[in-house]
C-alpha cells in the first residue's frame, strides 16, 4: 500500500561526489553526474544532492550539477546545503530540483520554513536534521554539516518544524553516517512516532538488512543510501529485490 | 506562429525545467512562455503547478492566463494539467478555505483524509511511487493518455489534496492510498490531468508524455 522509497544520497564538494565518515574525513569518489545516471538507469526512486561545505563557505555550487542532472534524469531530486533564503530555493527549482533540504538556515531562522512552504508548497520543503546521540533516547541537532552543536533536542525541533510547514524530514545520524553499521533505529523511531510527515532515514546503510530493519522497526518512509551504491557493494535492483523478499513494499521497476 | 510541439504555460510555478526536458527527451520542441498569442497558437499546452491552489490561481488570474486556458480548451487544443495544474481544472478547492478553480472539469479538490480506511493515521502529503489502477467500470486505457501503460505501473506522486471529479467518465485512472481511491488521471475531451509528475516518473512517465504528443 505504501511503497518505501529507495533514495541515493550524493554528497558533493565543489565539482566532486564525496563520501565521509560521521560527515567528516571526506574522500573524493568521482563525478556526481556519472553516478547519478547509473542510479537512474538502475531504477532509483529519488536522488538527494547535499553540498557538504556550502554552509561553511556561504555558497552553493550545486546549481550547475543539478542542471546537468536534470537533462537526463527523470526522477525527483532534492537539493540541500547552503540554502538560506526563498531566493535560493527559487534558483534551485529553476535548475531542476523538486525539493530543497534545509538545516542550518532553518535552525537559525525557523520562519524560513514557513516562508518556503507558503511560496513553493510544503512538498518542496524538506527539513534536513543532523542528529547526534547525547544519552538514552536523546539526540541533539547539529548544524553546518555536523560541525556545530545547537543544544536543541531533535524531537522537539522536528515537531516545531512540521508545525511550521515542513513536508518531509531527512534524518541523518551523525554517529552512524559512513560507518556501514546500520541506521540509528531508535532515532528514526523517535521521530516517526512524533510527526505525520514522511521521514527519510539516512546514515549507516551497510548491508541490505539495515534497510529492512529501519523500515520494519524504525518505520522509515524512505531510505537514503550512499556508499553501498558508490562502492558498488549493491545495486539499486539488488536492494529493491531484498526489500521485496522481506515483505517491504517498493515500486515495481 | 508557434513552431513548438509543446507550450508550457509559465506563471511563475516551480520546476518547469524538468517538464521541458521530459518532453524534449521524447523528441518534442518545447517552449515555456506566458505570451497569450504563443499559447493560443500552440499545438499542445501544458499547465504545470506546484504549491498552494489559491496562490497558483491568483498567479493565473493576475496575468489573465485563466482566460487563455479557457480559450485553449474551447479551441480544442490538447491541454495537460500536471499536479496542481490538474487540480486547477476543477471547479473549486478546499485548500486554505474555498477557492475557485478553472471549472473545466466538474469536481472539487479536497484534502486527502488523514485516516486510512482502517482508521489508522496516514502520512500526508502522499509522497512517493504508487501504482496506476483502472477505476470501477473502466475496462481499458485505449485511446487515453495511458494507452501505453499497464495497470500496476508506478508513477511519482507528491500532494496533500485530491481532485474529486463528479462525472465517472472523467476518471481515467486512480491510485490507492490508505485503501482509498485517489484520482490519478482525469480527462474530458482533449483536456487531461495527471495528479502525479510524469516528468519525474522515470521511463513510465516518459511514455505518458510521449502519448500526450500523440493525443
Amino acid at each position: 500500500m505504501r511503497n518505501i522509497r529507495l533514495i541515493a544520497r550524493l554528497d558533493i564538494k565543489g565539482p566532486n561526489l564525496i563520501k565521509g565518515i560521521h560527515l567528516e574525513g571526506l574522500r573524493v569518489i568521482g563525478s556526481p553526474n556519472e553516478y547519478a545516471l547509473r542510479y537512474y538507469s538502475q531504477g532509483i526512486d529519488e536522488l538527494i544532492y547535499m553540498d557538504s561545505v556550502a554552509s561553511l563557505y556561504g555558497r552553493n555550487s550545486l546549481g550547475e550539477i543539478v542542471k546537468k542532472a536534470a537533462q537526463n534524469i527523470f526522477v525527483p531530486m532534492t537539493v540541500g546545503g547552503g540554502i538560506r533564503s526563498v531566493e535560493d530555493v527559487a534558483e534551485m527549482l529553476r535548475c531542476g530540483a523538486d525539493k530543497v533540504a534545509v538545516n542550518t538556515a532553518a535552525v537559525k531562522n525557523p520562519k524560513l520554513i514557513s516562508d518556503i512552504a507558503q511560496k513553493f508548497g510544503s512538498q518542496c520543503m524538506v527539513l534536513s536534521v543532523e542528529a547526534k546521540n547525547i544519552g538514552p533516547d536523546h539526540w541533539e541537532v547539529y548544524i553546518d554539516n555536523g560541525r556545530e552543536r545547537t543544544n536543541i533536542d531533535v524531537v522537539t525541533w522536528v515537531k516545531k518544524a512540521v508545525a511550521l510547514g515542513v513536508g518531509e524530514i531527512l534524518l541523518t545520524s551523525i554517529d552512524q553516517e559512513g560507518t556501514r553499521k546500520g541506521f540509528d533505529i531508535s532515532l528514526v523511531q523517535s521521530v516517526t512516532n512524533e510527526v505525520s510527515v514522511p521521514v527519510i532515514a539516512s546514515g549507516g546503510m551497510g548491508y541490505k538488512e539495515d534497510l529492512i530493519n529501519v523500515v520494519a522497526e524504525g518505520h522509515a518512509d524512505a531510505v537514503a543510501m550512499a556508499d553501498i551504491f558508490h562502492y558498488e557493494r549493491e545495486t539499486v535492483q539488488s536492494v529493491r529485490n531484498a526489500a521485496k523478499l522481506n515483505g517491504i513494499e517498493v515500486r515495481d521497476v | 506562429m508557434n513552431k513548438f510541439d509543446v507550450t508550457v504555460i509559465d506563471y511563475g510555478a516551480g520546476n518547469l525545467l524538468s517538464v521541458k526536458r521530459g518532453f524534449e527527451h521524447c523528441g518534442a520542441k518545447v517552449n515555456v512562455t506566458d505570451d497569450k498569442n504563443l499559447i493560443m497558437s500552440a499545438s499542445r499546452v501544458v499547465l504545470p503547478g506546484v504549491g498552494a491552489f489559491s496562490n497558483a490561481m491568483d498567479g493565473l488570474r493576475n496575468s489573465g492566463l485563466d482566460e487563455t486556458v479557457h480559450e485553449v480548451v474551447k479551441e480544442g487544443i490538447p491541454l495537460l494539467g500536471i499536479c496542481l495544474g490538474m487540480q486547477m481544472l476543477l471547479d473549486e478547492s478546499e485548500e486554505f478555505g474555498l477557492s475557485k478553480g478553472l471549472g473545466i472539469i466538474p469536481g472539487r479538490v479536497i484534502s486527502i483524509p488523514s485516516l486510512d480506511i482502517d482508521n489508522n493515521n496516514q502520512k500526508i502529503p502522499h509522497i512517493g511511487w504508487n501504482s496506476l489502477i483502472q477505476p470501477d467500470g473502466r475496462k481499458s486505457w485505449d485511446g487515453t493518455l495511458l494507452s501505453d501503460i499497464k495497470p500496476g505501473d508506478s508513477v511519482y506522486f507528491v500532494h496533500s489534496f485530491m481532485s474529486n471529479t463528479v462525472v465517472p467518465e472523467h476518471r481515467i485512472a486512480n491510485c490507492l492510498y490508505g485503501g482509498l481511491d485517489i484520482p490519478a488521471v482525469i480527462g474530458k475531451g482533449r483536456t487531461v490531468g495527471c495528479q502525479f509528475h510524469p516528468e519525474k516518473s522515470g521511463e513510465i512517465g516518459l511514455k505518458i508524455l510521449r502519448q500526450f504528443l500523440l493525443l
